[in-house]
C-alpha cells in the first residue's frame, strides 16, 4: 500500500498546485472530482462507441426487408448461424444492449458523472465533492456494471446468447421467457450501475447543500448546478424503485417467487408500474443536466444573464416533481382503467408547460443579446430546435386515445430519440465544446466543431424524422424485418446513420487536433459572457482549486 | 352432452364421407349446393391495395375503418398535427429572428434585461390554454374507446402465443383458429408446414399475411377479449385504431367495430421474444351472412345468438339452424368450401 501512503502525502503537500499522485494512485484510487469526471467522460465515449456500433448493425439490418446481416454477426457471441431463432434473438440482444448502454453507460456517465463531477464543485466554489472516495466507487461500480452487461451477451439467454428483453426487461419475457444466465447478468449490471448512481446522487446533493462558497446562495447557483441538484433527487428517489423491481425479477427467475407470475398470484403489470415509476424520471435524469448546460451556453454567448432565472430553476423542479406522477403513460395499451388513462393523459400534458417555459426563456435570453456563434452556441441553438420537435411529439403521445395507434411504433422511437439522441446528446456535444478547452487546456478547432454540428444535424434528422412517418404508418418498434411498404423511409434512415457516423469521425479528428496542434487555452477563452467560477481558474484548473474559498459578491449574477 | 359429442363425431365422419362424395360424384352438383351459403362456405377475401395496410412511402396515419379510428385520426390530423407544426415553426422563426437581429454585428451591446413578468405569465398561460383545448377531445376519445360492448355482442377471444395468434369464438361453438404468418420467399422458414406468401391469389403483403385470418362480422360491435399464453404480446391493428396488450393472467376487453368488409393487417406490438416480428394479425371483416357461412365451415361452428333458439341437442356441423337441410347435403357443401 505504498502507493496509498504516497497518495495521502501528496494531499498533505498540496500547497503547491499540480502536485499530482503517481499514475496508479491518481487514476485507480482517485478522489479528485476532476480526474473522476475525466474518467467518466472517457468511459462514456468508449461505451458510446459500442452502443453506437450496435445501432449501426441495427440500421444496416433495417436498410431493406429480410434478414441480411444478423446471421453473420451471431457467431461472434457464440450463436449457431443456421439457427434462425438464435439469429432473431440476436436482434433483441442488440436493441437491449443499445438501449441500456446509451442510457446507463453513455448519457448518464457523461452528463452527470462527467460534466457534473467536473463543474458542479467548481461552479459553487467548492474544492471537491463532499465524499471524494464515494465518488471514486461510484465510477468503478459503473464500469463493473458495464462489464457485466457486456458479459451477458456471451452467455445463453433463451432462444440465443444474450439478454433479449429490451431495456425495459418486462416480465414474463425476462423471467420464464428467458432461461439462462444472460438476463441475470443484465440485472446485475443494472444493480451495480444503479448503486453507483445512487451514491453519486447522494454525493451531489450533499455537495450542493453544504459546500457552496460564502455568498453562493441557492438562488445564485448557476442553472447547471440547479439541474444537477434536481437530477440527483430524481436519481435518489427513483433508482431504489428500479432496484426493487429488478431484484424481484431476480428472485422470480431464480428462487421461485411469483411477484410477476400470475400462476402464483403475481402480476406482470406490477413490474411495468415499478419499472416506469423509475423509467419516467429516468428520462428527465438524462435531459435535465442538458437543460443546465444549454442555459450556461446560451447566457455566455448572448452575453446576457439567463432570462427568468428563478422561473428556469423552478421549471426544472416542477419537471422533476411532475415527472414522478406520469409514469403510466408508457402503459396506455396494457388495459388501464378509463379514469387512470384520463388522469395520466392530463398529468402528462402538464409537463409541456414548464418545458415550454424553458424553451421560451432560452429564446428570451438570446433576445436583445449580442450573440457570438461559437461552436457551443451553434450546438445549443440546434438543441433548442431539435428538443422542440421531440417535445411536441411528446404532446401527441401524451394523449392516451391517440397512443392506441402510436404506442410501440417507430413514432415513439422518433420521439425519444429527438429528445435524447438529438436532445441530450446534442447538449453533451455543446457542453463538450464549451468546456473541452477548460478541461484539457487545449483549444479545439472551431471550424471542425461547426462542421461536426452541420453533418451531425443533417444525419440525425435523416435518421429520425422519417421514423415519424414509419410510426404513423404503423411500423412496430423492435422489429428486425418489415413489410415492403416500410422500405423507403427505413432506407433513408440508414443513409442518415452513415452521415451521422461520419460526423463523429470529424469529432475524433478535432480531439486529436486539439491535443496535437491545439493552442493553449486561456483562463476565460469565451470572453465577457462567461461569468461562472470555472472561468476564474486556469485551463486546465489546478489539481486542487479554491484552497482559499472564493467569495461571491452581492451583485454577481448567475 | 355425451350424445352431443356423438353427434359431432357422426358429423365429422359424414363430412369425410361428403368429401369423398364430392370428389367422386358429378361436379355439376357442387355449384348447386354452393348456392346454399348458410350451409358454410368461405373463400378468403382478396385485400384491397392500400386498405388496412401500410402504403409505400406513406407519411401519415393509415386510413381508418372504424368510427373510433376516424375520430382519433381527426384528433391527430386536424387538431394535434397543426398545433405542433405551428409551435415548432414558431420556435424556428423566433430562433431565426434572434440569430439575425441579435448577433454580435447587428447588436454589439447586449441588453441586461433578465425579467419580464408579463411575458413570463403569457408563455405559461397560453400553453395551458392550448393544452386544455387538446385535452377536451382527447379525454372524450378515451371515454368513447372505453364504451362497453352492448349486451349480446359477439365475443371473440384473442390469445397471443410465442409466436402466433389464436382466435377463439365462444359464441360460435367455441372453435379456435390458429393463425401463423406465411413464410417469406427467399427467407429462412418462419413457420414449418405453412405455405409461402403469394402462393394463393388472395394473399396480402409479405410479413403481414397469415394462413388463417381472424374473421369477424363487419358493421357490428364485437367484444374482443385479449390475453396471452406465455409472455406479453400486443394485439394491434393500425387501420382500426386498435391496440391492446395481451397479458398472461389477465383478460383485457375492448370493443372492435369495423365499418365495412375488408382485410385489415396489424402486427404484434410488444416485444415477445425471437420471432416477435413474425406474428402478424390479419382481420378479415365480412358481411354477417358471409361471416355465418365462414363459421359453419368449422367443426362445431354454430351461428351466434341462435343457440338458445335451437333444440337441446348440438347442431351437426354444417347443419342449418332450422334443421331443414339433409345432413349429407350440408356436409358436401362444407367439403366443397374446403
Amino acid at each position: 500500500m505504498a502507493t496509498t501512503a504516497e497518495h495521502f502525502q501528496a494531499h498533505a503537500e498540496e500547497h503547491h498546485h499540480d502536485h499530482k499522485p503517481g499514475f496508479f494512485a491518481r487514476w485507480f484510487m482517485s478522489t479528485n472530482h476532476k480526474d473522476i469526471g475525466t474518467m467518466y467522460l472517457i468511459f462514456a465515449i468508449f461505451a458510446g462507441i459500442i452502443g453506437g456500433a450496435v445501432s449501426g448493425v441495427m440500421r444496416a439490418e433495417l436498410a431493406a426487408p429480410g434478414i441480411q446481416y444478423l446471421q453473420y454477426i451471431s457467431p461472434w457471441v457464440g450463436d449457431d448461424p443456421s439457427n434462425f431463432n438464435a439469429t432473431l434473438h440476436l436482434w433483441n440482444v442488440l436493441i437491449t444492449a443499445h438501449g441500456l448502454i446509451m442510457v446507463f453507460f453513455m448519457v448518464m456517465p457523461a452528463i452527470i458523472g462527467g460534466f457534473g463531477n467536473w463543474f458542479v464543485p467548481i461552479m459553487i466554489g467548492a474544492p471537491d465533492m463532499a465524499f471524494p472516495r464515494m465518488n471514486n466507487i461510484s465510477f468503478w461500480l459503473t464500469v463493473a456494471g458495464f462489464c457485466s452487461l457486456m458479459f451477458s451477451a456471451f452467455v445463453p439467454g433463451g432462444t440465443g446468447m444474450g439478454a433479449g428483453t429490451g431495456w425495459t426487461v418486462y416480465a414474463p419475457l425476462s423471467t420464464t421467457g428467458s432461461p439462462g444466465p444472460a438476463v441475470d447478468f443484465g440485472i446485475f449490471a443494472l444493480h451495480l450501475s444503479g448503486a453507483g448512481s445512487i451514491m453519486g446522487a447522494i454525493n451531489f446533493i450533499t455537495t450542493i447543500f453544504n459546500m457552496r462558497a460564502p455568498g453562493m446562495t441557492m438562488h445564485k447557483m448557476p442553472l447547471f448546478v440547479w439541474s444537477v441538484l434536481v437530477t440527483a433527487f430524481l436519481l435518489l428517489l427513483s433508482l431504489p424503485v428500479l432496484a426493487a423491481a429488478i431484484t424481484m425479477l431476480l428472485t422470480d427467475r431464480n428462487f421461485g417467487t411469483t411477484f410477476f407470475d400470475p400462476s402464483g398470484g403475481g402480476d406482470p403489470i406490477l413490474y411495468q408500474h415499478l419499472f416506469w415509476f423509475f423509467g419516467h424520471p429516468e428520462v428527465y435524469i438524462m435531459i435535465l443536466p442538458g437543460f443546465g448546460i444549454i442555459s450556461q451556453i446560451i447566457s455566455t454567448f448572448s452575453k446576457k444573464p439567463v432570462f427568468g432565472y428563478l422561473g428556469m430553476a423552478y421549471a426544472m423542479v416542477a419537471i422533476g416533481v411532475v415527472g414522478f406522477i406520469v409514469w403510466a403513460h408508457h402503459m396506455y395499451a396494457t388495459g388501464l382503467s378509463v379514469n387512470t388513462k384520463m388522469y395520466f393523459t392530463a398529468a402528462t400534458m402538464v409537463i409541456a408547460v414548464p418545458t415550454g417555459i424553458k424553451i421560451f426563456s432560452w429564446i428570451a435570453t438570446m433576445w436583445g443579446g449580442s450573440i457570438e456563434f461559437k461552436s457551443p452556441m451553434v450546438w445549443a441553438i440546434g438543441f433548442i430546435f431539435l428538443f422542440t420537435v421531440g417535445g411536441v411529439t411528446g404532446v401527441v403521445l401524451a394523449n392516451g386515445g391517440v397512443d392506441d395507434v402510436l404506442h410501440d411504433t417507430y413514432y415513439v422511437v422518433a420521439h425519444f430519440h429527438y429528445v435524447l439522441s438529438l436532445g441530450a446528446v446534442t447538449a453533451l456535444f455543446a457542453g463538450f465544446y464549451y468546456w473541452f478547452p477548460k478541461m484539457s487546456g487545449k483549444m479545439h478547432s472551431e471550424f471542425l466543431a461547426n462542421l461536426h454540428f452541420a453533418v451531425f444535424f443533417v444525419g440525425v434528422n435523416m435518421i429520425f424524422f422519417p421514423m415519424h412517418f414509419l410510426g404513423l404508418q404503423g411500423m412496430p418498434r423492435r422489429y428486425p424485418d418489415y413489410a415492403e411498404a416500410y422500405t423507403y423511409w427505413n432506407h433513408i434512415a440508414t443513409i442518415g446513420y452513415m452521415i451521422m457516423a461520419s460526423s463523429l469521425v470529424i469529432w475524433f479528428v478535432n480531439i486529436i487536433y486539439a491535443f496535437t496542434a491545439g493552442k493553449q487555452a486561456e483562463d476565460n477563452y469565451w470572453g465577457e459572457g462567461a461569468t461562472t467560477l470555472e472561468w476564474t481558474l486556469s485551463s486546465p484548473p489546478p489539481f486542487h482549486q479554491f484552497e482559499t474559498l472564493p467569495v461571491i459578491e452581492e451583485a454577481a449574477h448567475h | 352432452m355425451t350424445s352431443g359429442k356423438h353427434a359431432r363425431a357422426l358429423g365429422n365422419s359424414l363430412k369425410a364421407l361428403g368429401l369423398s362424395l364430392a370428389s367422386f360424384l358429378t361436379i355439376a352438383a357442387v355449384p348447386a349446393i354452393a348456392q346454399d351459403a348458410a350451409a358454410g362456405s368461405y373463400t378468403p377475401m382478396k385485400p384491397t391495395e392500400g386498405v388496412g395496410m401500410p402504403v409505400p412511402e406513406g407519411i401519415g396515419l393509415q386510413d381508418q375503418y372504424s368510427k373510433i379510428g376516424e375520430y382519433g385520426a381527426w384528433i391527430h390530423n386536424d387538431v394535434l398535427l397543426p398545433i405542433i407544426t405551428i409551435i415548432t415553426l414558431l420556435v424556428l422563426v423566433l430562433l431565426i429572428v434572434v440569430m439575425v437581429r441579435f448577433n454580435r454585428r447587428a447588436n454589439p451591446v447586449a441588453s441586461k434585461t433578465s425579467h419580464n413578468t408579463v411575458i413570463e405569465v403569457i408563455w405559461t398561460l397560453v400553453p395551458v390554454l392550448i393544452l386544455i383545448g387538446i385535452a377536451v377531445p382527447s379525454i372524450d376519445l378515451i371515454a368513447k374507446q372505453y364504451k362497453p360492448a352492448p349486451k349480446g355482442a359477439l365475443t371473440i377471444k384473442v390469445t397471443g402465443n410465442q409466436w402466433f395468434w389464436t382466435y377463439g369464438y365462444p359464441d360460435n361453438g367455441d372453435f379456435e383458429v390458429v393463425s401463423n404468418m406465411l413464410n417469406v420467399p427467399g427467407q429462412p422458414t418462419i413457420n414449418n408446414g405453412v405455405r409461402e406468401v403469394g402462393s394463393e391469389p388472395w394473399d396480402g403483403p409479405s410479413h403481414l399475411e397469415v394462413d388463417n385470418r381472424m374473421v369477424v362480422p363487419a358493421g357490428e360491435p364485437i367484444r374482443l377479449q385479449v390475453t396471452a399464453a406465455d409472455v406479453i404480446h400486443s394485439f394491434a391493428v393500425p387501420s382500426l385504431w386498435f391496440k391492446l396488450d395481451a397479458v398472461p393472467g389477465r383478460i383485457n376487453e375492448k370493443v372492435l367495430m369495423i365499418e365495412k368488409p375488408g382485410v385489415y393487417y396489424g402486427q404484434c406490438s410488444e416485444l415477445c421474444g425471437a420471432k416477435h416480428g413474425y406474428m402478424p394479425i390479419a382481420v378479415e371483416a365480412l358481411p354477417r351472412d358471409k361471416y355465418d357461412a365462414w363459421v359453419l365451415t368449422h367443426a362445431g361452428g354454430v351461428i351466434d345468438g341462435q343457440k338458445a333458439a335451437g333444440t337441446d341437442t348440438d347442431y351437426l356441423p354444417g347443419e342449418q339452424p332450422a334443421g331443414a337441410a339433409p345432413a349429407a347435403d350440408a356436409s358436401a357443401a362444407a367439403a366443397e368450401a374446403e
